[in-house]
């Protein structure tokens, strides 16, 4: 009876922390899997086993790398029952390798780079604009405390569930999560496009002398703050929301804007 | 400023980190507001690197890699504008300024590494028939340092020039209606960032939530962690009394009255 230790695993772990290091446009994450795999194939497999274990390990991988732990976990589970005698397939092994990648991908990449990452950033970076090492450091701390306990318990969890976990992705736990992850970034996007942002258009409208002897200035910004606070901000979104949709490079959308700014000021309708 | 030899090796070390993580993404050491710091921890200047990483940090704040597709190259971008601004005596404007083109170069030379390391795959291909583990290993960290020197050859270049008088005049001769008009830019540009995250989350049917977020912002003096908080509220409400999330409970429920009913 060939057993991964709990050393193994946790070498499992330490690697996973470079799984998308070597990502290639061929294969993208296959190198970083089987990286990944390296103790449990050496626990596990010796002679011409090892080579097929390794061939089957260096397939086609893409995911999104943290969410993806449990694959890993999963994978290192059929491994094990493979070694031991069980009768699973090169086919039944990539086929739950392949058909968790998606999902899971769906997951992650809206919950890590769509809120996690955006919000402990803003809030490390409104910090940091002040001179703050608080800011960097809330941010490491913070995002990292929770990358690695994903990580940890996620192939933890696929280890022991094995393919049952199969069952467990097809419930709407993970649905709640990734529309509970999107309510809370789309809350703060909305405050951050209000409030961490800065449009100032100083084209003066009218200029009145009050009865006390001060002038009353009203500029094009005066009025629309007047409004609500933040419309610019608001309408710029949406045309880089509309552009991005379009498939327009997001670097060509920030030199446009670079060239609105550079053009404003120079007329002196921004400031 | 000369740049002493330890300071570069420095630099040379930071800008590998930042590049291998500008890949891997696990402990955002390519992000701007930990790669400006450090490298203005190793330019004696803690603070200036903090407010640029800060302020590259809101700029870059979308930029990600999805499935094959290569972002904007922020680890360059912030390791090199942090040597102009400290090293090199330019303003921030003027640094943040210099980064952009900087990212969109940097996504070009991802693109062509990412190429580059399949170059390492196919090996892996050949150790694997020999059964080779350490092989893999080789591989895997081979293409680790191909990202690694993706920022840390311009990098290291930019530290060595930096205090040249041609390199000097090169960033003195920026006219200052374009400083001073990107810095303007730069209070709007964040939107950027805000638009692509908005968009990976692909929930239209959720856009009330962003306006809710927007008109709080603008009427009240809350920070971001009295948003985040509020956001969670508002989430967790949401989940809990939302009808798709609850047939199986109020099935339950009846399910259970009934059994309860038949033990009577």
């Amino acid at each position: 009876m060939q057993k991964i230790t709990s050393k193994d695993f946790f070498w499992v772990f330490l690697r996973s922390n470079f799984h998308a290091g070597s990502f290639n446009f061929e294969r993208m994450h296959a190198l970083g899997f089987c990286f990944q795999m390296v103790p449990i194939i050496k626990r596990l497999y010796e002679g011409e086993e090892r080579k097929k274990a390794m061939k089957r390990h260096l397939e086609f991988f893409n995911t999104h790398p943290y969410a993806g732990a449990p694959i890993v976990g999963i994978t290192a589970a059929m491994e094990e029952q493979r070694a031991n005698g069980q009768d699973i397939s090169d086919s039944v092994i990539n086929g739950i390798k392949v058909g968790m990648m998606g999902p899971l991908a769906g997951v992650g990449d809206p919950i890590f780079w769509g809120t996690l990452r955006p919000l402990t950033a803003a809030l490390g970076a409104s910090l940091a604009l002040s001179g703050s090492i608080g800011g960097p450091l809330l941010f490491f701390l913070f995002y990292n405390v929770v990358r690695i306990v994903v990580r940890w318990y996620g192939l933890k969890y696929g280890y022991a569930k094995g393919t049952d976990i199969v069952k467990d992705l097809a419930g709407n736990k993970l649905q709640k999560l990734t529309e509970g992850a999107a309510i809370l970034g789309l809350f703060v996007m909305g405050a951050l496009v209000n409030k961490w942002t800065s449009v100032n258009i100083p084209v003066v409208v009218s200029q009145v002398t009050m009865q006390n002897g001060k002038i009353a200035t009203t500029t094009i910004q005066t009025i629309l703050d007047q409004l609500m606070p933040g419309l610019i901000p608001l309408l710029l979104t949406f045309v880089c929301m509309h552009l991005l949709k379009k498939n327009v490079n997001a670097i060509w959308i920030i030199f446009g804007l670079f060239a609105i700014g550079i053009v404003g000021f120079w007329l002196g309708i921004l400031k | 400023m000369e740049l002493g030899v330890l300071q570069l090796i420095a630099i040379f070390i930071v800008s590998c980190i930042a590049g291998m993580e500008g890949m891997a993404e696990e402990f955002q050491m390519h992000r701007p507001l930990l790669a400006c710091t450090l490298i203005g921890f190793i330019l004696g200047d803690l603070t200036t690197g903090i407010i640029i990483g800060g302020t590259l940090e809101m700029i870059a704040l979308g930029w990600m890699n999805i499935g094959a597709a290569v972002s904007p190259d922020s680890a360059l971008a912030a390791v090199i504008s942090t040597i102009l601004v400290i090293a090199g005596h330019q303003s921030i404007g003027a640094g943040i300024a210099i980064a952009i083109p900087l990212a969109a170069a940097g996504q070009v030379l991802g693109i062509l590494c990412r190429t580059l390391t399949v170059f390492f795959q196919h090996k892996a291909d050949d150790y694997a028939e020999e059964g080779n583990l350490r092989g893999i290993d080789v591989c895997h960290f081979g293409a680790m340092g191909i990202q690694a020197l993706r920022v840390a050859i311009p990098s290291i270049l930019v530290a060595m020039y930096v205090g040249t008088g041609a390199m000097q005049a090169m960033l003195n001769a920026i006219p200052p209606v374009i400083t001073g008009g990107l810095q303007v830019a730069g209070g709007f540009i964040v939107v950027v960032g805000y638009a692509m995250v908005i968009n990976m989350m692909k929930a239209p049917y959720l856009m009330p939530i962003f306006f809710l977020g927007f008109v709080f912002a603008a009427f009240t003096n809350f920070n971001l962690v009295a948003f985040g908080v509020i956001g969670l509220v508002i989430a967790t409400v949401y989940i809990q009394l939302n009808p798709k999330y609850n047939q199986n409970h109020a099935f339950a429920a009846v399910a259970g009255t009934v059994s309860d009913d038949e033990l009577d």
